[in-house]
């Protein structure tokens, strides 16, 4: 053990007297500014993209934005989210002429990524709710769009609630590849730490316990989240 | 009031109806039966285009609502709608449920009112004095709205004796209960008009007299109502017309005396002489 008690040590001097811990800080802010900021912009776009593809689609306008969402859909799950940074970060905005940071575009990118995901995620949920619920409110004279926003996504949401946990949940764990794209998360963080004391045990360790502990905690914000919103089910 | 001309529905290859023509007046109690899968539903769901027809045209306040080119939500208003299943918004309490269009569609309007009196104000900067235009009145403001809407919809609540449910979700109130609130959720608009499909299907026995008794008051306040039923000691008692459905056409049509004493039509003497 005497071994393990040196590298705990190394690692401790590292993280507390070489600035170590400010790194981890700001790591661990940006692996969960990504993943939040990533999430909201997912949660939007996917929304957008989900009510968008239950359109009943005998017009034209709804079919073309339907055939663009399809693709849209298609293009990012079909492809690694590395592949997505990668192209965005030395592809795509260079040719545009837009220079943003690393961690814009890791924002930038999950955003996109996740609103794929969500999409779905949201499309099934829509999908769950009752269609009398969308036939009432258009009876009483509620637009298409209000109804959606006011009555059914609501509902779907409820529906959805677990699995968006878990895509937050793996939002949160993808993360780990921002690097990529020179952006400095929990793993560039404890990366330097290592490097400085040629010792990779201790730092991988603690950055998988942080890794536990954050996904711990948002299942627990989930739980909490999903009790209060089940009060209109409950008798009372 | 409403205007039923050679109306025609389609699913896919399927006709559904036959070319359907009627007119209802106000003050109407018009009961409309028929064997299952018959177009009943269809008929009725056209009527507010809930289904858009794919023939003939729906005269309503002297426009054809059947066209796709009309803005459909605006004549909905006028006509409420009452569900086999209630569809009570289940995400809304009871009180929320009867506000959300009345207040809506009450705050869009002085939304639009608003803007356009900012534009006219903006216009009028470059007109001459006696050219200058009126303003649109605006005599309400949205805390104005919600407390109109509230009141009215306890005393709507009031009337069915559910005030002090107010507050409670759809999901805890029994089928009776809540399908006397999709009643006067309706009734929140001021409608001119309440089509019921089969309001009483999916209730248990016991609870069908309260619905049908509320319905009943309505049709002596004057109310025009269009009725989806199987209910046929209420079509006898409540209705003054009553329609007989059947493969998408009126086999027959009259007064219910008329209509259960001496019917005509083969089709209806066998069908009323399964269901009575
Ligand atoms: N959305 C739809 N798509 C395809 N076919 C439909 C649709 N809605 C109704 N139909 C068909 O139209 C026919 C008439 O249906 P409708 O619901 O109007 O009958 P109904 O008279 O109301 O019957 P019930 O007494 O069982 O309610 C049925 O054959 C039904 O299968
Ligand atoms: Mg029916």
């Amino acid at each position: 053990m005497g071994n393990f008690d040196q590298k705990v040590n190394k690692f401790l001097e590292i993280f507390i007297e070489q600035n170590g811990y400010a790194k981890v800080v700001e790591g661990l802010r940006n692996t969960i500014m990504i993943a939040v900021l990533g999430l909201i912009i997912g949660i939007v776009i996917g929304t957008v993209i989900a009510a968008v593809r239950v359109i009943p689609k005998y017009k034209v306008l709804p079919k073309v934005l339907n055939g663009f969402c399809s693709f849209y859909v298609g293009l990012f799950r079909g492809t690694p989210i590395v592949v997505q940074l990668l192209v965005f970060y030395y592809v795509m905005l260079p040719l545009m002429g837009i220079r943003i940071s690393g961690l814009q575009v890791a924002i930038l990118v999950f955003g996109l990524n996740s609103g794929a995901y969500i999409s779905e995620i949201m499309r099934g949920g829509i999908l769950s709710v009752d269609a009398g619920q969308m036939e009432a409110g258009r009876a009483v004279g509620l637009g298409y769009w209000t109804t959606m926003l006011r009555i059914v996504i609501p509902q779907a949401v409820k529906n959805i609630l677990p699995t968006m946990g878990n895509e937050f949940i793996a939002l949160i764990k993808e993360t780990s590849v921002v690097s990529f794209v020179g952006a400095a998360d929990l793993y560039v963080a404890f990366n330097y730490i290592g490097s400085n004391s040629y010792e990779f045990m201790v730092p991988y360790l603690v950055m998988a316990i942080i890794y536990i502990i954050l996904v711990l905690i948002i299942s627990a914000g989930i739980k909490i989240m999903e009790r209060s919103l089940r009060k209109s089910d409950r008798r009372n | 009031m409403i205007d039923v001309i050679n109306l025609r529905k389609q699913f896919g290859d399927v006709q559904v109806l036959n070319g359907i023509s009627i007119k209802i007046e106000k003050g109407d109690i018009m009961c409309v039966i028929g064997p299952s899968g018959s177009g009943k539903s269809t008929f009725l769901r056209c009527l507010n285009c809930m289904e858009d027809p794919t023939g003939g045209s729906i005269i309503f306040h002297g426009e054809d609502i059947a066209d796709m080119k009309v803005d459909i939500n605006k004549h909905r208003r006028k006509m409420g709608m009452v569900f086999q299943h209630f569809n009570l918004f289940n995400n809304k309490t009871v009180i929320q449920n009867i506000m959300l269009a009345p207040v809506f569609v009450q705050c869009q309007d002085l939304k639009k009112a608003k803007r356009k009196n900012s534009l006219t104000k903006l216009t009028n900067v470059f007109r001459k004095a006696q050219n200058k235009k009126e303003l649109v009145p605006i005599t309400t403001t949205k805390a104005q709205i919600k407390k109109e809407a509230y009141e009215h919809a306890m005393s709507l609540l009031k009337r069915i004796g559910l005030e002090e449910k107010a507050d409670v979700y759809p999901s805890t109130l029994s089928g009776g209960q809540k399908q006397r609130v999709a009643i006067v959720r309706a009734l929140a608009m001021n409608p001119e008009v309440i089509l019921f499909d089969e309001p009483t299907s999916a209730l248990d026995p016991e609870m069908v007299g309260e619905v049908l008794d509320l319905m009943k008051a309505l049709a002596k306040e004057g109310m025009t109502m269009i009725i989806v039923t199987h209910e046929m000691g209420f079509a006898r008692e409540v209705a003054n017309k009553v329609l007989f459905i059947d493969e998408g056409q009126i086999l027959e049509s009259g007064a219910p005396e008329e209509f259960f004493g001496n019917p005509k039509n083969p089709r209806l003497k066998e069908f009323l002489s399964k269901v009575l």
